[in-house]
Formats: C-alpha cells, structure tokens, sequence
C-alpha cells in the first residue's frame, strides 16, 4: 500500500508455525531504527510496542504526522538514549503499519484477507520479531523494553529466547491476560462486530469502515488507560463549550467530548480488524500456560537482567500482577529489580511525562551498560 | 559512609551473592558494590529510597521485608543483611528466621538498649532514652521491639541460632550498636 512506502520492512523468507496452527512464510515485518550500532554490535535495544503502538516510536510519524507514542522515553539524550544505544523498534504481526495483517491482499482471492487472516498470539508476533536480529546481525541484545502489551512482548521474547537480551524492562503488563483484561477487550470487540459496516470482517471489499464500532471500542479502551483520580482532576464536571447543562444527549461534558474526539482521531490511523487480532492476541496470552502455572518455569534458562516497572494508579495492569513477576525471578534466584512509580496518570503513565518513571529506566540502562563496557 | 556500614561490609566475602533487607538509600550498597561484590540486590519499602537507590545504578525490588522474603528460595544469597531494623518488625522472629532461610549467613545489627547512656538516661532522668542511635521520642519511634546485646544473644542461644562472630570487642555497656554473622 502506497502510505507505506516509507516504512522500512523485511520480508521474513522462513516459515512460521502460528499457534493455531497454520504456517506463514514471505510475510512483512515493518520495523524502525534509531541511533547507531555499535561496532561490537552490543548497544542494541529491541523495544516492542503497545496494543494500537507501531514502529515510529521517536519524532515524527510518517504515517500519522503526529509525535511518535514514546517520545518522552526515546531519542537523542533521553531515558532511552539514542545517542548511545540503536534501538529497533518492531511492528506486530496483526498490525496496520506495515507488517502482515489482516487488510494485506489475500493472494488466493485478491481481496484482503479480513477475518480469513489467522488468529495470532503474543508467541507468534515475538517468534516474528525474531527475525530482526537476525537482520541485523545482532548476537545478543543490550535489551529489550515494552509497556503493556509491549511488556507481555518482552516477557515472551526472554521466555523463547533465553539468551539473546542482557537486560529487559517489562512496563506496566502483565504475565497472564485477566478476566477483567479480557472482559474488556470482549467489549471492544462487540462494539466493532456490532457495527453494520463491519460486515463479518470483509469491509474493505464495500470501502465502509465500521467507524463507529471502532471509535466506540477505542473510548472504552482509553477510560481504561486513565485514572478515576487523574480524570476528575483534568475534567471533573466541567462543561463543553456551554454555560449550562443542554438537556440532551450531545457532549455537554468536557470528559464525553474528549472521548469522542479520542474515537475520531484513532479511526483515521487504526483498522478495526487489526484491533479485533490484537486485542485477541493479548487475552490468549497467559505465559505460564506451558509451564503448568508456574510462571518461574518460563524463566528458568534465562541470564536476562530484568527490571520490572509498575504504576500506582494503573487498574487495568496493576502493581499486584506486575509483581507476580517479581516474586517469580526471585523464586528461582534471578536478578531483578522492581519499582512502582507514583503517579494518578493510570496504565498511559509509561507514555507520558513522569520523571520517576523516565529516570528508573534511564539508571537501569546507564549501569547496566558500564557493567558490560 | 557511617561506621557501622564499613563494619558491616567488611563481613562480606569478596563477590558473594548479596541481600540488603531494609537498604534506605543505598548508600551500604553502592559501597558493597564498588568494593566488594556486584552480585547485590536490596529491598526497600520507601518510595523515595527507593528511588534514591535507583539513581545510584542499584538493583533495588520495592517491598515489604516483613512479608516479601517469602519469596525468595532457601539459602539463595550468601549473606543477608539487616542494618537496624528488626527492632522496627512486627514480627521480628518471622524476619529472622526468614533471614537465616534465605541466606548462608545473616548479617544483623541492632541498636543496643543495654548501652550504659541508656540505662543512665532511664535511672537520672526517668524518661525514654534518646541518644544518637535511638533518635526518636517514645511517641514517634518505629522501633517496638528494642533490646539489649545480651537478649540478643540470649535469644539466639535459646533458638538455636549460631552467632558466628561479632564485632563485641565490647559488651552489652558499653557498645551502642551490636554487629552479629548469624547463621541457623
């Protein structure tokens, strides 16, 4: 598709086994760089990204014109310092920037694949991902970091490849999707699907999006990103445009125009059919299902250094959960550090502004890197 | 650096696998791993500590000693450390046993009720002793459990536990602070 023409990609040769059993080979992995490699090719960081994330992580988003998701925590002199460190920032499979997803071209009927796309998992976006680093040529990763979905990402990679990251930081995420993770993503999916343009999928085919549908996913899902505590502090009852209640259902509260306006926007850069795959990737996701529930089982061959991240007001991937990681390092001897950073940000506090937060990473990173310099 | 951590660190084996239960700023860390061994973590309770160990480059994981030890195998580090704290657990038993399970060795220090300006303070004034090791009033002091170097010793004599060395060149008069290697 032509918006992508500036996106680099590979196109992975090999085949890959999915989980639910089919295998792609020849697909699309769109990904970005930053910084430079090193000589001793071992500045390298891989960082993943969140549910409706892409690869332009740092500047300006070709695709979108607006700031990259993370440019408070990435680029030159910042806590993810590209000055020092390449990081490759790796699109999903699933996605709608670029790798192969469900609007790509169905090369049996010509159409986009839509719902025939099949079913992934967090497991099967990191075996993709994989590839860059072969790519690149990189033995071994400085490390590798991600908030939220992009934190299940990390703990994934580490578990399949137990060697190939010195340090991660998983942010904010979790080791097993919740009921209550799930049962939110379940109404976003059924906003989507209740959409009449929607159409089992196979939109693209009548050029009407299921807009709506998807909008209204996306409201729900960003309550869920913020805080009881930081909304009634940006918004608390405040009015829209008006000196009084309007006694109808238009947006007479700051808090229903804002999301309105967060549906609107997010229509214009995200395909309803990739949220639909994504968000379905991370409630499959449950690391310690392998390991018969014990999660320290997932680590067991691993060397990597982690550094586990929560927040104080984040509901949706709380601190308990975050530390269930924790408790599972420390029950088989691993090195780990942990801090739950304060902040009435909620779960978005990983993209934002919070200098605790941007610090503990940038520390972790500098020592981290001495240590092996 | 304070004495007491000089002490302290000079009982730590050069590269050992290291806990510091109760780091506050990780200023006995930083030491540790500058000159001792790099192999440390720390647990501290305090956001701000915790953050100030952070900006020191420390491994440090944000918890509660009296209920996050738990987690970690038996004779996991070789030594564990406790700087003055136990006398502020609610259950200072259950953090020491949890101390002698998880490490080879327990390095322990307690601030010495039995020291001689203690009991002077009690017998002239007849108020709650406050000296430089035991800053606090009785109605804001976090220590509920304070204790002599003899109960000390008395106590792990009756559980058992073996004091390996101590620093008691002095004794229960006369040292504020008594320095243990524990071991079960």
């Amino acid at each position: 598709m032509s918006k992508f023409k500036d996106t680099k990609k590979i196109i992975v040769k090999k085949p890959l086994k999915l989980d639910c059993g089919k295998t792609i080979n020849n697909f699309p992995l769109a990904y970005e760089t930053y910084g430079k490699l090193n000589g001793d090719r071992s500045n390298a960081i891989l960082i993943f990204h969140a549910l409706t994330g892409d690869q332009f992580a740092s500047g300006i988003n070709p695709i979108t014109k607006k700031d990259g998701w993370w440019n408070y925590a990435l680029g030159p002199g910042k806590a993810i310092d590209t000055d020092k460190y390449f990081v490759i920032a790796a699109n999903v499979i699933g996605g709608c920037m670029g790798s192969f997803g469900p609007s790509d071209i169905n090369p049996e009927t010509k159409k986009p694949y839509g719902t025939n796309f099949p079913v992934i998992t967090i497991n099967d976006m990191v075996n993709a991902q994989y590839n860059l680093l072969e790519y690149f040529k990189i033995e071994k990763l400085f490390s590798v970091i991600g908030g939220s979905m992009g934190g299940m990402q990390v703990l994934q990679f580490v578990s399949n490849f137990p060697n190939k990251a010195l340090t991660a930081i998983p942010i904010a995420c979790t080791a097993s999707h919740s009921a209550q993770n799930i049962a939110l993503n379940e109404l976003g999916r059924q906003s989507i699907m209740a959409d009449r343009n929607w159409r089992d999928g196979f939109y693209e085919e009548q050029n009407k999006q299921p807009d709506k549908g998807l909008a209204v996913a996306r409201m729900a899902a960003h309550i869920t990103y913020l805080s009881k505590g930081g909304l009634q502090e940006k918004f608390g009852r405040k009015l829209q445009e008006r000196d009084d209640l309007k006694f109808s259902f238009d947006a007479d509260f700051q808090i229903e125009s804002y999301l309105r306006y967060q549906g609107s926007v997010f229509v214009d850069r995200f395909d309803a059919n990739s949220y639909l795959y994504i968000t379905r990737a991370m409630d499959y996701f449950d690391l310690t299902k392998k390991f018969g529930g014990n999660l320290s089982k997932a680590f067991e061959k691993s060397n990597t250094k982690f550094f586990i991240i929560s927040f104080t007001s984040d509901w949706l991937y709380p601190t308990s959960e975050n530390r269930d990681i924790v408790i599972a390092l420390n029950a088989i001897g691993k090195n780990v550090g942990f801090v739950e950073i304060s902040s009435d940000k909620g779960h978005d506090s990983f993209l934002l502004d919070v200098p605790d937060f941007l610090n503990t990473v940038r520390y972790f990173l500098n020592t981290s890197y001495k240590q092996i310099k | 650096m304070k004495k007491e951590f000089y002490n302290i660190a000079k009982l730590v084996t050069q590269n050992s696998k290291v806990l510091d239960v109760g780091c506050g700023n990780g200023e006995l860390m930083k030491y540790i791993t500058e000159n001792i061994s790099t192999d440390i973590r720390g647990i501290e309770l305090s956001k701000s500590n915790v953050q100030k160990c952070v900006e020191k480059g420390l491994t440090v994981i944000e918890g509660n000693a009296e209920k996050d030890l738990k987690q970690f195998p038996d004779s996991s580090f070789d030594f564990v450390i406790l700087s003055q704290t136990l006398q502020a657990f609610l259950d200072p038993e259950n953090v020491l046993n949890e101390l002698l399970r998880i490490g080879k060795k327990a390095i322990v220090s307690i601030p010495n009720f039995g020291h001689w300006k203690v009991r002077l303070h009690l017998l002239l004034k007849g108020t709650m002793p406050v000296t430089e090791n035991l800053p606090n009033e009785w109605y804001n002091t976090p220590n509920l459990h304070m204790c002599t170097i003899k109960d000390f010793e008395n106590y792990c004599k009756n559980r058992n536990i073996k004091i390996n060395l101590k620093n008691l060149k002095y004794h229960n008069f006369f040292s504020e602070l008594g320095i243990f290697v524990l071991e079960k």
